[in-house]
């Protein structure tokens, strides 16, 4: 680990605030290609914590206001299921 | 944007950045990939990005193979900074009734006799492989190592930015409204970014093909459908190959991040172009993978979503100039595989529109194979 503050944007696939930085520098600044790339907002919570800081950084980055930036798709579960719940049909979860 | 060009291709997929790259690499210098959406934002961003040698038709097995020997180069050759998580883990493609192993023994022979060493194998043989596969309803397997997965967002990426670098102009958000076409050659196309003069278009639209070759006139029998997949929280390695079964409707392969990931196919499927997934799907999905590997059951979707293949009548691809229009090339109609076969594409395709020596003799992949009514059928397609 380096010397400075190592900020974790993504917890869920442990992508830090640098190296976001880093990928927006090398011209990733379509938020849906910088999702695919650093598999941001794909993990476990799909975003909930990481995309409101991804998009701020690209707005600071590109001057498109957030107001005029669209969020990436959220996709179905919007919890993490065990298959053999599913296929049990049973949707029951633990909190 | 560029007014004139040598080479537009409709479509910012894997198969026209392959196909910018080629020719950029081979010398030509405007070329113009136009993308309606986002990078990826077509199969290529959704697919499976599995790839096999074990096919059932010559064609199929020379260009996976052709490809295939890219890819074990792909990181180098195309000069990229990130990972393109390559694996080779096999494919292990189990056989239920003996009819099908019967198809899958003459499988091997042919792809045998093309060079893949693809093998036809026993149930304890497959345990081997995967230990807690379930066989009760197996009557064999066939598997081939060389087989595996890359990550398609940065396959797609190192294709894009070795194009780019090479002087490719690649547009998103540029959508293609008209090709135009006069006295049987092309002229040049009309987008919502402005009209390009050019005398070589390429449709690659993956699930748009029709759409694309409508604007120039075309009719194609290519049709779309709509395929879903999910994916897992990253676990420990536990799945070497892609387990592959056509008579149960599955595929699924552990990828080199931990994540697990499976679709099926689903012949009622509206042929609407829809993206969105289904609890149908997620359903059956579970209940299929958790009888065959029951470790899974323990294992959590993340995720679910959809995407299209876009299927011609035999499934295999069109590839080439379009008889009636001078200038107009097909590389569509990939049936589900056109991630992997992407690297033979760039290839063909650019030795096509260059007037060179094919590396593949692929004139049997042509438009008119339709009219003449000369199919061959891939039997392995899932
Ligand atoms: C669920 C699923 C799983 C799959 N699994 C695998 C697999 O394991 N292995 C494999 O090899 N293949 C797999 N495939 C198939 C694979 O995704 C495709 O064959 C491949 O990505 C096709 O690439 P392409 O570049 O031809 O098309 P695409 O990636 O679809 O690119 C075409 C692009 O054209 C753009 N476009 C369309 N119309 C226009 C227009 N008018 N103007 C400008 N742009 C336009 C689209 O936006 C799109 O981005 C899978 C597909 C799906 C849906």
């Amino acid at each position: 680990m380096c010397k400075e503050k190592r900020t974790v944007a993504c917890r869920c696939e442990d992508v830090t605030l640098d190296e976001i930085r880093d990928y927006i520098g090398m011209g990733y600044t379509d938020l849906e290609e910088l999702k695919r790339v650093l598999r941001i907002s794909m993990g476990r919570c799909q975003g909930k914590t990481c995309l409101p800081i991804v998009m701020r950084e690209l707005s600071i980055a590109t001057g498109v206001p957030l107001s005029e930036m669209k969020p990436t798709t959220f996709r179905p579960p919007t919890v993490g299921i065990l298959l053999g719940d599913l296929a049990k049909g049973g949707l029951v979860h633990e909190e | 944007m560029k007014s004139r060009a040598d080479v537009v291709i409709v479509g910012g997929g894997i198969s026209g950045a392959a196909i910018a790259y080629n020719l950029a690499k081979k010398g030509v210098k405007h070329i113009v990939v136009l993308e309606k959406s986002y990078q990826g934002s077509g199969s290529t961003g959704r697919c499976g990005a599995g790839i096999r040698q074990q096919w059932g038709t010559e064609m199929n097995c020379r260009l996976s193979k052709l490809s295939n020997e890219y890819f074990e180069k792909a990181k180098e050759e195309l000069e990229y900074h990130g990972d393109l998580e390559f694996k080779q883990g096999g494919y292990l493609i189990l056989a239920s009734t003996d009819s099908e192993l019967e198809l899958f023994r003459r499988n091997v022979r042919l792809q045998n006799k093309l060079g893949i060493r693809s093998q036809l194998i026993s149930n304890e043989e497959a345990k081997e492989i995967v230990p807690f596969l379930v066989t009760d309803e197996i009557v064999g397997a066939t598997y081939h190592e060389k087989d595996g997965h890359l990550n398609p967002f940065t396959t797609l990426d190192a294709f894009v930015r070795a194009a780019k670098r090479m002087g490719v102009t690649y547009l998103t958000h540029t959508e293609v409204t008209k090709i135009n076409v006069q006295k049987g050659r092309v002229v040049g196309v009309e987008t919502t970014a402005g009209n390009i003069a050019t005398d070589t278009v390429v449709n690659a639209a993956g699930g748009y093909s029709k759409v694309v070759a409508d604007l120039a006139g075309v009719a194609i029998p290519t049709y779309s459908e709509r395929h879903q997949i999910l994916v897992t929280t990253p676990i420990n390695p536990i799945l070497k190959p892609m387990v592959m079964s056509f008579s149960k409707n599955i595929y699924t392969q552990q990828v080199p991040h931990g994540s697990i990931i499976m679709g099926r196919s689903d012949a009622s499927e509206p042929r609407d172009l829809n993206n969105r997934s289904s609890w149908q799907f997620l359903d059956e999905m579970a209940k299929t993978v958790t009888s065959l590997l029951p470790p899974l059951e323990r294992v959590r979707v993340v995720r679910a979503w959809a995407g299209q293949y876009n299927l011609t009548p035999d499934k295999q691809p069109i590839l080439g100039e379009v008889p009636d229009v001078k200038g107009f090339y097909l590389a569509v109609g990939f049936s589900g595989h056109g991630f992997m076969f992407a690297p033979a594409t760039g290839i063909l395709l650019s030795e096509m529109i260059l007037k060179e020596k094919l590396t593949i003799d692929v004139s049997a992949l042509g438009l008119n194979r339709f009219s003449k009514g000369e199919l061959i059928i891939e039997p392995s397609v899932v």
